[in-house]
Order: C-alpha cells, then sequence, then structure tokens
C-alpha cells in the first residue's frame, strides 16, 4: 500500500491551492521526467496534483506578433501544430526532436521548463527567442528562469501557464542528440530577434545558457563563417559517460555554425 | 491512497480503486491480466510496453493509471478483429519475419500503427524515425521496416 496521494483538481485556483497545503506533493504533466526520477529513488512525493483536467492549459495561439503556447501542450502537438510551423519553423522542428514518439505523445512544454534538466531541448528556444514565461502569480523573462541543474526561478507550488516565444526574424536549432536517449548532448539555438542575436546552448553546462562571444560575432554578421575561430572555455561544462567537457566545448561553435547554414 | 477511475480498456469500461503510483502496465498485466503488453525495461526506453492513450502511441511503464480517467486504452488484445485473424500490421510482421524472440513485437506493431494512421504514406527513414523510441535486440531491424512498409500498402487498401 502506498500512502502517497493522488489530486485532479478541476481549477487552477484549486491547484494552487492544494501545492501551497502540502510542499512535498508534486505538480503532475505528463509525468515522463517525474516517473523516472520516482523509479530511480531520486524523488518520493507526498502526493501528485494532477493538471490534466485543466484544458485551459493546453493549446497553442500564434499571431503575427507571437506564439503561445498553454503548459500542458504535449511536444507531439508544437510540432504538427501548422501555426507553429509557418511562425517559428524551429520551435515546431525542436519539439519534433525531443525523445522518441511515445514521449512526445505525452510530455508536456509547461513539465520540460520546469523540470530544467540540463539537457532539455525547450530551455534553450525558450532563451535564444526571448520568451515570456506566464505562472499562476506573473509573468518571468526568459532570462533568469534556468538557475542551474533542476532549478529554475519558480517559487515553491507556482505553477506554468503559458509560454509566449516572440516570431524572431530568423531562427534555427540543431543538437547533437546522445544516441540512447535522443536528449541534447550539445544543442545550440540561433535566433536573429527584435532585441538582437540570441545564441543559446542547451546539454553543455548545468542548464541552459547564453554565449555572448557568439551573439557578438554574429551581430556583426549573421553567417556561418562568423563562428570559425571561436572557441570557449570548458571549465563550467559538463562531464559525463558520454563526452568530455572540452568536447562539449567544442561543439557550441561547430552546432552553431551549422545552424546558419 | 486509493484513488477512483473509470477508463475504456480495448472497448470495455473499466473501473477499479488503484493506488496513486499504479502503472499503466502494471494495471494492464497483474489486474487486467492483458498480458500482451510487455516490460522490457521499465525505465522508459525500450517501448516493448506501448499501447495507445486516445490512439496515441505511449510508453505504459511511464505513465499513471491514475493520469488516465476517462480516457481510452488500446492494447496488442485489442487490434486483433473479432474473428481471430491478425490485424494487417500484425499480418505484415508475420510474412517480413519482423520478429524473432517476439518480446519487442507488440510494443513495436503498436507504435507502426500510430505511426501509419499519421502518416499512411510514409518512407522508410520516417518508418525509422517513427519506430525511435522502440527497441529490439534480435532482428536488426530492417524486416521491422519491410513489414511496416507492407502494412502500409494493405492499410492504405482498406481505407475508404
Ligand atoms: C525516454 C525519454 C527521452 C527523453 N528525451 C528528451 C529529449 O530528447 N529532450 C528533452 O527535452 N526531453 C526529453 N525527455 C523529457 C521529456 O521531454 C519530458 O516530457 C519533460 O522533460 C517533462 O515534461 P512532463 O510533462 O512529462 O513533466 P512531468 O514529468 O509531469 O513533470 C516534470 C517536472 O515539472 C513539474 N511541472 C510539470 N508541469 C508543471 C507546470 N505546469 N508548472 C510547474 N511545474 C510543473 C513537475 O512537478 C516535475 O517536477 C525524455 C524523456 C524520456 C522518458
Ligand atoms: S518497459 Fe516501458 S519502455 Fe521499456
Ligand atoms: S524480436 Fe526479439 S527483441 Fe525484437
Amino acid at each position: 500500500m502506498s500512502a502517497m496521494a493522488y489530486h485532479r483538481p478541476s481549477s487552477l485556483a484549486e491547484a494552487a491551492k492544494l501545492a501551497a497545503g502540502d510542499p512535498d506533493a508534486r505538480i503532475l504533466a505528463g509525468g515522463q521526467s517525474i516517473l523516472p526520477s520516482m523509479k530511480l529513488g531520486l524523488l518520493a512525493p507526498s502526493a501528485f496534483i494532477d493538471l490534466a483536467a485543466l484544458g485551459e492549459l493546453r493549446g497553442i495561439r500564434a499571431d503575427r506578433k507571437s506564439v503561445t503556447v498553454g503548459a500542458m501542450t504535449t511536444h507531439a502537438a508544437v510540432a504538427a501544430s501548422p501555426e507553429v510551423m509557418a511562425a517559428i519553423p524551429s520551435l515546431a522542428k525542436l519539439a519534433a526532436g525531443i525523445g522518441d514518439p511515445q514521449v512526445r505523445n505525452r510530455g508536456t512544454i509547461g513539465g520540460s521548463l520546469a523540470n530544467s534538466d540540463p539537457a532539455a531541448d525547450y530551455p534553450a528556444a525558450v532563451l535564444a527567442l526571448n520568451a515570456t514565461i506566464r505562472t499562476n502569480r506573473r509573468a518571468l523573462p526568459a532570462d533568469g528562469f534556468f538557475k542551474g541543474l533542476f532549478e529554475t526561478a519558480l517559487a515553491p507550488g507556482e505553477i506554468i501557464t503559458a509560454v509566449e516565444f516572440p516570431v524572431p526574424n530568423t531562427a534555427s536549432y540543431v543538437k547533437f542528440p546522445q544516441p540512447a536517449s535522443r536528449f541534447a548532448l550539445v544543442g545550440v539555438f540561433v535566433a536573429q530577434t527584435s532585441t538582437g542575436v540570441r545564441v543559446a546552448v542547451t546539454g553543455a553546462g548545468p542548464c541552459a545558457f547564453r554565449v555572448k562571444v557568439l551573439e557578438d560575432a554574429l551581430a556583426r554578421r549573421y553567417a556561418p563563417q562568423a563562428c570559425e575561430g571561436i572557441s570557449l572555455p570548458s571549465g563550467d561544462l559538463n562531464t559525463d559517460i558520454h563526452a568530455s567537457a572540452e568536447y562539449r566545448a567544442h561543439l557550441i561553435p561547430v552546432l552553431a555554425q551549422r545552424a546558419l547554414a | 491512497m486509493a484513488v477512483p477511475i473509470e477508463l475504456t480498456v480495448n472497448g470495455k469500461t473499466v473501473a477499479a480503486e488503484v493506488e496513486a503510483d499504479t502503472l499503466l502496465s502494471s494495471f494492464l498485466r497483474e489486474h487486467l491480466r492483458l498480458t500482451g503488453t510487455h516490460i522490457g525495461c521499465d525505465t522508459s526506453s525500450c517501448g516493448a510496453c506501448t499501447v495507445h492513450v486516445g490512439g496515441r502511441a505511449v510508453k505504459s511503464c511511464n505513465v499513471l493509471v491514475a493520469q488516465l480517467h476517462g480516457s481510452e486504452v488500446t492494447t496488442i488484445e485489442g487490434i486483433t478483429p473479432r474473428d481471430g485473424s491478425l490485424h494487417p500490421m500484425q499480418a505484415a510482421f508475420k510474412a517480413c519475419h519482423g520478429l524473432q524472440c517476439g518480446f519487442c513485437t507488440a510494443g513495436m506493431v503498436m507504435s507502426a500503427i500510430d505511426l501509419l494512421r499519421h502518416h499512411p504514406h510514409t518512407t522508410d527513414e520516417e518508418i525509422r524515425a517513427g519506430l525511435e523510441g522502440n527497441l529490439c535486440r534480435c532482428t536488426g531491424y530492417q524486416n521491422i521496416v519491410k513489414a511496416v512498409a507492407m502494412a502500409a500498402k494493405a492499410m492504405g487498401r482498406q481505407r475508404p
């Protein structure tokens, strides 16, 4: 017999109240990250607060200026959305490359961002496109949202409701997938936005981050050649069984170059 | 905590009380005795446990039954016609030798059906990408890809 509780709130307010009332409870979205972590013994929540009944958190809205994706929208829905394909094709392509079809059919954008896995794909898009993360309490800018390994700017019990991506002039994402899991060994998202060129990297550090030297170089010339000769320090980057920090550092300008090719 | 749930499995309504952390894979195999769904890794890596929820392929070892209140679940047992013949995808796996030990097959068939439902005219490359979440330790995949391509033709003919 497990002591765990399961709640399926029918409103955002009820979900927030449940989350505020129990610090050891976990919001449940697709479960594609929570359930594996529980099996590994990394997580033992007292209760699930399942957002499945909150239809208002699901869906995609787009106009000429921005694309807004509800927190409970699956990766498969983003990948197949004609609106996303038309406005920000690189975002649809990113979603289509997450994990495998089964994971994409359940995993959600809100879960991916709240989780801030160091190798997750969406964080790179959110940072490079200068997206806004909307929660039940406030709107958070992309810069400063990812704080560290599995750590974000979300307060305890705070619930992501939607992510708003401004439509860029042009953008592209290239990931070097770790062949077994399809997570990013390194992924680089390059975008020309209304606030300038932004380059965001995932898979290489404790969480997604921007790379100023590449942004400056591409601001001068938005072309693959601009990445040539740029080398990045590997000091703070990840080393694991899949790749060394030096290899990851080397991949960053290489993938940026491929993104622009 | 016992959670009351009601869902449809292979067309039949199922009402039950489950623990909050009961996985769909254990519910199907241990509670409903639908053992056609296999558990290969239990770490959401191999796809052997793939079933359909609302017509889409999901790994049943990575979903809670509690999450599926009101959903429609289809397992490998639910795709065969009532007369006991084979679904065109199963028939194609048989004809093309798309299996050896058969452990991965139920999951492969469920993923492949979802793939063809959404992309009826797939290339071999798309078939491989569509089966990314399913591992096979025996066949080397060649005959699985052939089987899905054959089923695509057979299912295309069935479509009105
Ligand atoms: C085999 C496999 C391969 C994968 N490959 C990739 C990959 O290549 N790239 C990639 O990016 N990801 C990958 N993933 C992870 C996948 O994308 C997950 O779907 C995603 O990280 C989490 O989304 P979820 O909806 O499943 O969240 P859940 O697992 O339900 O939740 C994850 C975390 O977010 C919190 N949370 C969920 N929703 C909200 C919300 N709205 N507000 C606040 N907190 C919330 C939860 O409390 C939990 O802490 C993979 C997963 C698997 C199993
Ligand atoms: S048993 Fe579910 S993915 Fe392997
Ligand atoms: S036939 Fe043996 S695992 Fe695929």
